[in-house]
């Protein structure tokens, strides 16, 4: 039977119990696939935050050299389509690391797709995040720097005290949408057969030919993940805002 | 009055023929000032004679290109470079940086903290004070000031006059030898200059040692015991407040200071 006929409407939308998590339910292995997603998703997330400060920091402060690589990897990574990158880094990427390791005489490790799919998508984020933390951190007024300076703060705590918590809800937003890119980025990762929440549905999918159970039971994941991750987002920037006048 | 030769052991700052030039732009070209213990100078001047950049140099916000700068006895460490002077060790600018309360036009109080957070800040986490040590003594300063009340708000929702109390006892709080303010009136409502100056003048009658560049010429004359004139980065007249305003000799300073007459 192809897949998008049906012979009536019962058969459209009855087969919930493919989603029970008892014996021959997809629940639990959907779950399984949705914790994936969010475990990839947080990692590159926080991994991407990291780069981009750095990043940020290098592209405000850095020597010559340091600017010119970091404008390099930024502009070549938001250049290029994304799943073009995820195929090139991961198998280039763990293909490299093992000619390394054979090179120095170790034999090759099986890198987890967790571990790959983390560093891909961080790589990925790390260059949008570069671009948005840059931006906030020159939205901090230079004289709120100034006293710092002012007062024999170093440099480091300067950074800890003052700019980084002032650039803070200048950046929100921008986060907030890499976020949730992110979130959906991590559908991507199935081209290479990590078994997140879109390749677990594809697969339950074209198991039990249940496409719109399979497929409305991950919207219905990511969107709440979505929503979840909205509301948070909302707390976060009111708190971060909390010393700025409402606009009315 | 005396100014005090027999007095230069303890002197709060001085700046020795400083010369500072933003590209082909000299700003100062060779001013010396000495402040001592308890002086208040003031610095006057119109808009581009060098008063703000003057001061700017001695806590080196601004780096000068060459001459010489002492807080506190100090000789501030530099390298000279082409581009004019680099500090030679940096903790010692940070060191040095923490007897200097400076105060500024736009008042830079930092956003993100409370006006006490603000007051405690430095105290914390530069000078390493415990904090109820740090949290009593800022409560102390804001009283001062009269913000005490204010002390759990945002800057933002304070008025011009009121923040820059609050960045006066920020600076206060550093107990720093000698205070830095930079035209600390010049951004605020005329209506709202009288409640700082009143704080700044209370801080001289206590015997502070403030170097204060100011527009408000009036002011400098009664809080003064030093004035220094600039024009076109040098020092053109200088003296007590009774020789700059009233025995003035250059011309320019004269007509300057006559509109206060």
């Amino acid at each position: 039977m192809p897949p998008n006929t049906y012979h009536n409407m019962s058969d459209l939308f009855a087969n919930w119990q493919l989603l029970s998590f008892s014996d021959g339910g997809w629940g639990w292995r959907m779950l399984g696939g949705f914790w994936s997603t969010i475990q990839i998703a947080v990692g590159a997330y926080v991994l991407g935050l990291t780069i981009g400060l750095f990043g940020a920091l290098g592209k405000l402060h850095g020597s010559t050299i340091t600017r010119w690589l970091l404008e390099i990897y930024t502009t070549l990574i938001r250049a290029v389509p994304e799943l073009v990158l995820i195929l090139l880094l991961y198998y280039a990427g763990t293909g490299a690391i093992n000619s390394l390791l054979d090179a120095m005489g170790h034999p090759p490790i099986d890198i987890s797709g967790l571990v790959a799919g983390i560093a891909v998508l961080g790589i990925v984020q790390g260059a949008y995040a570069t671009e948005v933390i840059r931006g906030a951190i020159r939205a901090v007024p230079r004289g709120q720097i100034e006293a710092a300076q002012a007062f024999g703060m170093s440099s480091i705590t300067t950074l800890r005290r003052v700019t980084i918590p002032a650039m803070i809800p200048h950046a929100i937003p921008g986060l907030a949408n890499l976020w949730l890119i992110v979130a959906k980025d991590t559908a991507l990762l199935a081209v290479v057969g990590f078994s997140e929440l879109a390749l677990v549905t594809r697969q339950a999918a074209g198991v039990t030919h249940a496409y719109w159970v399979f497929f409305l039971a991950a919207g219905a994941l990511y969107l709440s993940l979505t929503l979840f991750s909205n509301l948070l987002f909302k707390r976060l920037e009111k708190h971060a805002r909390r010393g700025q006048p409402e606009l009315s | 009055m005396d100014n005090g030769l027999h007095r230069s052991s303890n002197e709060a700052v001085v700046v020795e023929n400083l010369h500072k030039q933003f590209g082909d732009l000299e700003v100062l070209r060779g001013v010396s000032l000495r402040a001592h213990e308890g002086d208040v100078l003031s610095i006057i001047g119109s808009s581009g004679s060098g008063k703000s950049t003057l001061l700017r140099c001695i806590n080196l916000l601004e780096l000068p290109t060459s001459g010489e700068i002492k807080v506190a006895g100090e000789a501030i460490l530099f390298n000279k470079t082409k581009k004019g002077l680099v500090p030679t060790d940096i903790k010692q600018v940070e060191r040095l940086r923490t007897k200097l309360g400076m105060v500024f036009q736009s008042f830079n109080l930092w956003s993100h903290m409370t006006v006490l957070q603000n007051v405690m800040e430095v105290p914390i986490h530069v000078l390493k004070l415990p904090k109820a040590e740090a949290r009593e003594q800022a409560e102390h300063f804001l009283n001062r000031v009269g913000l005490w009340e204010k002390r759990d708000q945002f800057p933002a929702f304070l008025s011009g006059g009121q923040q820059q109390r609050a960045a006066i006892a920020r600076a206060l709080a550093i107990g720093p030898r000698v205070m830095l303010f930079d035209e600390p009136t010049s951004a605020l409502d005329p209506e709202l200059v009288g409640e700082v100056l009143k704080v700044i003048k209370d801080l001289a009658n206590e015997g502070r040692t403030m170097i204060l560049v100011t527009h408000e010429m009036k002011f400098a004359r009664d809080v003064s015991n030093q004035v220094i004139f600039l024009h076109n980065g040098l020092v053109e007249e200088s003296g007590t407040s009774q020789q700059v305003f009233y025995e003035t000799q250059s011309e320019r300073c004269k007509a300057f200071v006559s509109s206060i007459h």
